[in-house]
């Protein structure tokens, strides 16, 4: 049987009161709340994330990794989850990339392919101050193994409808999408989403769905086909994580295939560039390490001011500190177990949590958002490494505190990302 | 086998330090070895260049000087680039390679446009410890007060007396950059840098020379009626395994302790506490002096704090430390400080200093502690110098 063998969701830590969005510029905003990356993730960090709470363990024959928000362009950046994830070299790493359709593209193509295949995607949305796509927007990420045996979802069939049509775009290197009139969108998604829904029920040999996931940046056709295919259960992230973009389908799925009940049927249907419907029967539970809805409830807000920076909308007078110089291509990839895998004396230190020993506040050294908290950390099981603390605020953080290891970006220079990893309280 | 009583000390000198907006690094090295050479009639043979980053090769040092194909090295080991100069030095006159032998130290750090010291970035895999100094050094604090159930107040209050002594003895220093006396009350209200230590806690970053200049014991009077004789010069590199050894407390910096027992050996010295008119040692940071009181042997573990608080190393204690002021308020240009810290015992030993703060220099031996690096990740350098042949 193919389909999904387990299913993660990663949301970060940081959410964003939308209503903070209106306080400080009069205008935008909204209600509840959205996810937002903090200044040392991106989507190969999250992408990460996510996989890393498959909770299982991880031996595909090729990573897929899409995104809207690529760390780099020409570089491809799955093969830094690849090797965080400490994949065995001969697993084929490869970015599906571009647009946001790619995310349920990537997963439609691994469901209807052969062998095991670790499908991840993640995306960081925003647009300018007070825009929609700032306040509705999300940050986030999601990954499903794909593969055939003991799945959690079985896959019943899927359909697709495309189209040519001008509805959202972004040029490279540009800080915000832009959209046409919204009801222009509507008219186009609307009988693609009927088409597709159609042509996927039928090939999935089904009549009634269960539970519906719909996934979308267009929002009036998100809510518009929801309520016309109707279900008795439809999975709603939009005011807690947001609009994740290219993650947003598979994490719908994901939180679906969290609390639905074996037998149920599950239908994923993604409006972007066209319409995508993947029809699933849950088969048993599929719980990750922590699930979407755990994340949700463990959250702390970022100030409105401070998200705006860490999005380079906003930027604050830095520590007058040279920046960290560029990483050494030779020396990352001799130290790449260690660097990327955090395998220490042949230990997966990633894996290991610890105990911090004693910690300060760097005032005066250079970050991105300063200040840096520091810890001396003991992992248990015996070692000491000293580490930056993240996902924290200074005035908490005490000695004795458990830590878990994150895969985080410590900086950007000449363009190159410089990932390491940093310790987080457990939660 | 030790260095004990084969070198001598016949010159030495220092610039004023501070921010020398008007002045280089050839300035400075002008300077001072020109009033190291104008102490005796020989010049040098050879040279060794102290700094960490102001120049690289012979060639920094030649070229101000004018000094047509003659031996000059150029040597770096952090903070202690200085001390590690006049050692290569003594050891070259000591063998006989060579008779007479400069050791200079240099420093022009204001020119970075940073506050605070800057390391040269070496190529790497980026996943080295980034913290500034400051922050490495602030683990004392709390590591300490814990180990020794010290009070959050007291432990303020000790280090606050740290850095408004060495305020107050830098106040009677015409060379030092800071020449203000600062109450306890302005270090413990000064803007926090890292942890709980205050901007007022930290070092003076300064540009600055000093030099001296060594011949074989037996050639000292030739040059000087008053030399002084090195007793002891002592430098150990740690491995850096201390940031990954889960038994280290940051309570005290092992690389001091042994280069510390290391000189005292060289000089038969048995007790430290007692030995010394005077010592000279590496207070980049106040919790840094406190633990090396201890480390040195200057103070029982867990009681420096209250000796400190007594004013045992005041000017007027029975152990003055760092009665120039110290990094605190002398400043602190790298490779030169060092060098610094052996000028104030020449001076000292030798009754030169300025009756304001002249100690009683009757034990006639005084210490210089010079360090680079970080808890954890260290080098040290332990000198001891004195006016006895031996």
């Amino acid at each position: 049987m193919r389909g999904i063998l387990a299913a993660a969701g990663y949301v970060p830590y940081r959410r964003l009161q939308r209503s903070d969005i209106r306080e400080v510029m009069g205008s935008g905003g909204g209600k509840g709340t959205r996810s937002v990356a903090s200044f040392d993730e991106d989507t190969t960090t999250m992408a990460v994330e996510a996989c890393r709470l498959l909770g299982t363990d991880l031996s595909p024959d090729s990573l897929w990794f899409s995104t809207a928000e690529p760390a780099y362009l020409d570089k491809t950046n799955a093969n830094a989850i690849h090797t965080a994830l400490r994949l065995d070299d001969d697993v084929a790493a490869m970015d599906v990339g571009g647009a946001i359709r790619s995310g349920v593209g990537a997963l439609r193509a691994a469901l209807e392919g052969n062998g095991t295949i670790l499908v991840v995607s993640s995306d960081m949305r925003t647009g300018l101050p007070t825009s929609a796509d700032e306040a509705q927007g999300g940050d986030g990420a999601a990954a499903t193994l794909v593969g055939d045996g003991d799945v959690i979802a079985s896959y019943l069939g899927g359909a697709s409808a495309t189209r040519e049509f001008l509805e959202r775009w972004r040029t490279p290197g540009s800080n915000r999408s832009r959209t046409w009139e919204d009801r222009f969108g509507e008219s186009m998604y609307s009988p693609l989403a009927e088409q597709a829904w159609t042509a996927a029920l039928k090939t999935a040999d089904v009549t009634e769905v269960d539970v519906l996931c719909v996934a979308g940046m267009h929002t009036r056709s998100v809510g518009r086909v929801s309520k016309r295919l109707g279900a008795p259960r439809t999975i709603d992230l939009s005011s807690t994580v947001g609009d994740t973009g290219t993650a947003q389908a598979m994490l719908l799925l994901v939180n679906a295939l969290e609390t639905a009940n074996s037998g149920q049927v599950v239908a994923l249907v993604s409006l972007a560039d066209g319409a995508d419907v993947l029809v699933f029967r849950a088969v048993r539970a599929g719980i990750p390490k922590r699930t979407v809805d755990q994340q949700i409830a463990t959250a702390t807000d970022v100030p409105y001011t401070r998200f705006l920076s860490w999005r380079g909308m906003l930027t604050p007078e830095p520590p007058n500190r040279p920046e960290p110089a560029r990483v050494s291509a030779p020396a990352a990839e001799r130290g790449s177990d260690w660097k990327f895998g955090f395998v220490g004396d042949d230990r997966p230190l990633a894996d290991t949590q610890g105990t911090i020993v004693t910690f300060t506040v760097d005032r005066l050294a250079y970050s991105p958002s300063p200040p840096i908290v520091f810890a001396i950390v003991d992992f248990d099981g015996g070692g000491r490494f000293p580490l930056e603390l993240t996902d924290v605020d200074a005035d908490l953080v005490k000695v004795g505190d458990r830590v878990e290891m994150t895969f985080r970006k410590l900086s950007t220079a000449d363009g190159i990302h410089n990932y390491f990893w940093k310790a987080r309280p457990v939660r | 086998m030790s260095i004990k009583d084969k070198v001598a000390i016949v010159a030495s000198s220092c610039t004023p330090f501070g921010e020398h907006w008007d002045r280089g690094t050839d300035d400075l090295l002008v300077q001072a070895a020109s009033e190291a050479f104008e102490q005796i009639t020989a010049k040098p043979d050879a040279y060794w260049l102290g700094t960490a980053q102001s120049g690289m090769s012979g060639i920094t040092l030649a070229r101000p000087l004018g000094l047509d194909d003659k031996p000059i090295t150029r040597v770096e080991n952090y903070c202690a680039s200085g001390s590690e100069a006049l050692r290569n030095a003594a050891f070259a006159v000591a063998s006989g390679a060579h008779d007479v032998a400069m050791a200079i130290g240099v420093e022009k750090v204001k020119d970075s446009g940073y506050q605070g010291l800057n390391a040269f970035p070496i190529p790497g895999d980026g996943t080295g410890r980034t913290l500034t100094a400051a922050a490495m050094f602030s683990l004392v604090i709390p590591a300490y007060a814990n180990k020794y159930g010290v009070s959050e107040e007291e432990m303020r209050d000790a280090l606050a007396h740290v850095a408004s002594r060495n305020h107050a003895n830098g106040a009677k220093n015409p060379r030092a950059q800071f020449r203000r006396e600062m109450s306890k009350e302005s270090v413990i209200a000064s803007p926090k840098v890292a942890g709980s230590l205050g901007v007022l806690d930290c070092a003076g970053v300064a540009d600055g020379a000093a030099a001296a200049i060594v011949v074989r014991a037996e050639d000292a009077t030739k040059f000087t009626d008053k030399p002084l004789y090195i007793k002891a010069l002592s430098f150990v590199a740690g491995s850096g395994s201390g940031l990954t050894d889960p038994s280290y407390d940051y309570t005290h910096f092992p690389e001091v302790e042994t280069s510390a027992a290391d000189a005292y050996r060289q000089a038969g010295i048995t007790d430290p506490r007692n030995a010394f008119a005077m010592a000279e040692v590496h207070d980049c940071f106040t919790p840094t002096e406190l633990v090396l009181m201890e480390d040195l042997g200057f103070s029982e573990r867990g009681t420096a704090w209250k000796e400190i608080l007594a004013g045992a190393f005041d000017l007027t204690g029975d152990l003055p430390v760092n009665p120039d002021g110290g990094l605190k308020s002398f400043g602190h240009p790298v490779g030169a400080t060092g060098l610094r810290m052996v000028f104030e015992c020449w001076l000292q030993l030798r009754g030169e200093a300025p009756p304001e703060r002249q100690i009683s220099n009757e034990r006639g031996l005084a210490l210089t502690q010079n360090l680079g690096g970080y808890p954890g990740e260290m080098v040290s350098f332990v000198s001891i110098v004195g006016t006895d042949p031996g």
